[in-house]
């Protein structure tokens, strides 16, 4: 314990340091484009050796490395914030369009690392490819870091109900987090690999075939990178608008299984499929996508009246629910210009959220099912007063503080949304933007909820751009404190966290 | 044989109350009163002393023992009276435990603890009442050749269709065999002539259809319905194990028990079951509950007094059955008198169990109809027995006129036996046996 503080802040800040230090390898990815397009080189080199530098560091600030809950904390929120400031380096660096602006350059940064999607490019063409392969390594790395976060670390510290998630061993050790954590990483690092592998090979193989000509290696790769960890950069202005049907059709499947607890994934991969019939959280995670895909698919076909192939209907419908919901962010089509029914209900999706343990945002399909269960629950021990009845996931009784941990978690975040409205509003209003209120809100959920467009003025085929300085740097925050599960961020402020 | 018992309880000294009569049998115990009431009693070698010590084992005569029985009500002494047995000489050892804990390490490996054969009481308790539920009017049900036959003991309702009836009009059950009828605690083999008067039991061997069907016959047409509602009250480890094996027979029984802690416990492990934290002997509550509307209650709880409180309340409220696990040997016929249904003994199950085991090395499994008047048993027949190769006929006629060929079953399929049936070598016959005709059994199948 040093100078006082109840958390050893060295040792959050070394590991810290040991993150940083190994970004210089990422960012290989876009120099060597950068050097086979003959582009500006100094936007990856500079960060390279400033990663080189302050990661060795930090790394030394700490002998130990024992990580306790409140460095473990400490830690996480850092990591997200430090990869989000390496990573608005090449954008500012680089000095091209709206990128340039520090403010933006971090949010640009942050909605990739927080694989959220939402961006303030206003003109993609003027920027370099590899800085669009940038945006998107951003995003895979975001997505393996919570994939990692979500599977060894906040299931330890007993996160919003996070220890709920379908672990394959239960080890409850919050003193030594690190022998867990690199055990879980090196095995769904694999997982992550082989998916971004596969689609990369099924887009590249559209475009061989002929039914994806706009879908070049380069886009095949950028895309994988931001479909599996649900994140939806795209080089592309029209977002995946500019790509065939079949392009489409195939991203699909992979956005609902990058947004499946990769944990089932793996039981999957290893012969156990009935896993995923067993699994509660997965039923209802389909069944929510299926009714939703199902009704705005309704809404569009009566929109469009006769006339129209059913089949653009459809997968357009299927696409953006699926988009929202698993918290990706693409774009099939404008669905700005969709009616104010069927945009209401992709605004309802945003809320919802994928499985936990995997990349996808929001409050997670796992939560609401535990919300519903208990509900349930107390409606049953309402009638009969002396039952006693355990909720159950999956057959497993949940104990009655998970039960509240995850009531609490899923009212704070609706709380934060609630806030984070108000602010959107009372800013636009102090430099005199208008905004409507279902902007306002779409635009707040968006980005706390880690989704990429809203409706309106940050619609799909637009961008953040629009909105104040200091708007776009508040949502820079919400999208840090969204992604790693809001307490991360929330226990920080407290002061009984800091003092002895 | 030599068998020694160790523990002179009510389980001990029934087991070998049972056995004594056609086996050699030691009995061990620490209470030198308990140890010279036996030696009144029965026909058996009392030895007082500590059964988990060497000295005492080897003054029992352990070395000679052929099966050690413990009996006594400590779980753990029994295990260590198997060790040490096992340890001295090489005897077939039964241990008996309450906690199932034992029983799970056990199954393991068959032999944990150097133990051959455990029988856990709350486990065989839970087991015969569950069996209880399935045949709403039976009194007693045992399975025979790993379930594929039943002996069942019905009481026969004075308002049943076959009340009155002989038993040639009464059977016409497929595979069913009329194997006794008890009219006060005496057991008669049935002609097609003898007729069924309400209120005599009947015995049935036959396959588990069979028995159903004839469960249904032998009600009173009103309780005809099928089971449905369960209340069972008491959460302890019988009323646990039996709200399980209802469970995994697809009924989704409601469980009262009073402590709140264990009620969450219970909760958690019993994911059908609707477990509900209260006192069972409030009447108000089980009012308010509406036990009233069970079509069976079962009182498991730790006192007798309070199982019989709780049968009574539920009866007068309106419920179906109550079957009560009595502790205490003397409450059962009079509580059976009173108003519950069924009092089942845990002890007595559990020595019946043991007994069953133990008997005849042959014989495979064993049910006690009445006790000291008649048994069931399965024998596996092999070539020196008089039925191998021959049609029962004949064979019959080499037997005892009282024995009753139940069912045999040949390669997981269940023969009814009628006169010119060809019993083989291999085959497994379940008899109804009465006392007298016992040791001729034993010797000639």
């Amino acid at each position: 314990m040093s100078g006082g503080l109840r958390v050893d802040w060295r040792v959050s800040c070394s590991l810290v340091g040991t993150v940083v230090k190994w970004l210089w390898v990422p960012l290989c990815l876009p120099l060597v484009l950068a050097l086979y397009d003959g582009t500006a080189l100094t936007p990856f080199l500079v960060p390279m050796a400033l990663t080189a530098v302050v990661g060795f560091g930090l790394e030394r600030l700490a002998e130990t490395r024992d990580l306790r809950a409140r460095e473990a904390f400490l830690m996480v929120s850092l990591t997200w914030l430090s990869i989000a400031l390496v990573g608005a380096v090449p954008f500012v660096v680089a000095g091209v369009g709206t990128l340039a602006h520090p403010v933006y350059a971090l949010f640009e940064a942050m909605s990739g690392v927080t694989t959220t999607g939402a961006t303030v490019v206003t003109d993609f063409g003027a920027h370099a490819r590899a800085i669009h392969l940038w945006r998107a390594t951003l995003q895979w790395l975001g997505g393996l870091g919570i994939l990692v976060l979500a599977t060894a670390v906040l299931s330890q510290l007993s996160v919003g109900g996070a220890q709920l998630m379908e672990t394959e061993s239960q080890a409850q050790d919050v003193d030594k987090l690190t022998p867990r954590m690199s055990n879980t990483a090196a095995l769904l690092w694999k997982i992550y690999v082989a998916l971004t592998a596969l689609l990369v090979v099924l887009l590249s193989g559209l475009h061989v075939v002929g039914l994806a000509p706009e879908m070049t290696p380069y886009d095949a790769l950028a895309h994988a990178f931001t479909t599996i960890s649900t994140s939806g950069f795209s080089p592309r202005g029209t977002s995946i608008a500019a790509f065939s049907p079949a392009v489409q059709w195939t991203l699909v499947p992979f956005m609902i299984v990058g947004a499946t607890s990769f944990v089932l994934i793996y039981a999957v991969s290893r012969g156990n499929v009935g896993r995923l019939r067993r699994s509660d959280e997965f039923r209802f995670y389909v069944g929510v996508l299926a009714f939703f895909a199902l009704a705005v698919c309704a809404i569009r076909a009566l929109d469009a009246g006769p006339g129209v192939p059913f089949e653009r209907t459809a997968r357009h419908a299927v696409f953006q629910v699926v988009s929202i919901t698993t918290t990706t962010g693409y774009a099939s089509t404008d669905f700005n210009t969709w009616s104010a029914s069927a945009k209401h209900l992709l605004f309802v999706c945003m809320f919802i959220g994928g499985m936990a343990g995997s990349t996808t945002c929001s409050i997670k399909a796992l939560r609401w099912l535990v919300v519903i269960k208990s509900f349930r629950r107390d409606l049953f021990v309402a009638t009969t007063p002396s039952a006693i009845r355990p909720v159950r996931l999956s057959g497993e009784p949940i104990d009655e503080e998970t039960v509240r941990d995850i009531y609490a978690y899923t009212l704070i975040s609706l709380l934060f949304f609630g806030v984070a409205t108000i602010f959107v509003v009372l800013d636009a209003a102090r430099v005199g933007v208008v905004l409507t209120e279902f902007e306002a809100m779409s635009a707040a959920a968006s980005t706390f909820f880690n989704i990429g467009p809203a409706f309106g003025v940050a619609g799909p085929m637009a961008n953040y751009a629009g909105f104040p300085t200091t708007t776009t740097f508040v949502m820079t925050l919400l999208m840090w404190v969204g992604r790693i599960e809001i307490l991360p961020v929330l226990v920080l402020l407290t002061p009984s966290f800091w003092r002895s | 044989m030599r068998v020694l018992i160790v523990g002179a309880g009510e389980v001990g000294s029934s087991i070998a109350a049972d056995l004594s009569d056609s086996h050699e049998v030691v009995v061990v115990d620490v209470d030198a009163d308990y140890v010279e009431q036996l030696q009144y009693d029965l026909d058996v070698l009392p030895v007082q002393g500590d059964g988990t010590e060497s000295d005492v084992l080897e003054e029992a005569g352990v070395a000679d023992a052929d099966i050690v029985i413990a009996s006594t009500d400590d779980d753990e002494t029994n295990l260590a009276v198997c060790g040490t047995a096992a340890t001295l000489a090489d005897p077939f050892t039964i241990a008996r435990v309450q906690k199932t804990a034992y029983l799970r390490t056990w199954r393991r490996t068959q032999r944990a603890f150097d133990v051959d054969f455990m029988v856990c009481t709350d486990l065989l308790t839970a087991q015969s009442i569950v069996r209880l539920i399935e045949f709403p009017t039976a009194t007693d049900v045992d399975p025979f050749s790993s379930g594929r036959v039943q002996m069942a003991e019905f009481e026969v309702d004075p308002e049943s269709e076959i009340a009155g009836q002989t038993v040639q009009a009464a059977d016409r059950f497929e595979s069913l065999t009329f194997a006794a009828v008890v009219e006060d605690g005496e057991a008669t083999i049935p002609t097609g002539e003898t007729v069924l008067t309400g209120g005599s039991k009947v015995l049935v061997i036959g396959t588990p259809d069979s028995v159903e069907s004839f469960a249904a016959a032998v009600a009173p047409s009103s309780a005809a319905a099928s089971v449905d509602d369960i209340v069972v009250v008491g959460g302890g480890q019988q009323g646990l194990l039996v709200a399980e094996r209802l469970e995994e027979r697809g009924f989704r029984p409601r469980l009262i028990e009073h402590d709140e802690t264990r009620a969450r416990d219970l909760a958690e492990q019993l994911p059908k079951t609707t477990v509900m934290a209260h006192d069972a002997t409030d009447a108000d509550f089980l009012a308010a509950e509406n036990v009233g509307d069970a079509d069976v209650v079962i009182a498991c709880l730790d006192s007798d007094e309070k199982c019989l409180l709780v049968s009574l309340l539920s009866k007068r409220l309106g419920a179906g059955r109550a079957i009560a696990s009595i502790e205490t040997p003397e409450y059962v016929s009079l509580f059976e008198t009173v108003g519950i249904d069924v009092a089942v003994n845990p002890r007595e199950v559990t020595a019946e169990e043991i007994t069953r085991f133990t008997r005849e090395r042959r014989a495979e499994n064993v049910a006690i109809v009445e006790p000291g008047e008649a048994e069931v048993l399965e024998v596996e027949v092999d070539d020196e027995s008089v039925l191998a190769g021959r049609p029962i006929r004949e064979a019959v006629a080499d037997l005892p006129s009282e024995v009753v060929i139940g069912a045999i079953t040949r390669d997981d399929t269940v023969i009814t036996p009628r006169g010119d049936t060809v019993v083989e070598v291999g085959d497994h016959v379940v008899v109804f046996v009465p006392t007298g005709a016992q040791a001729a059994i034993a010797e000639k199948l």
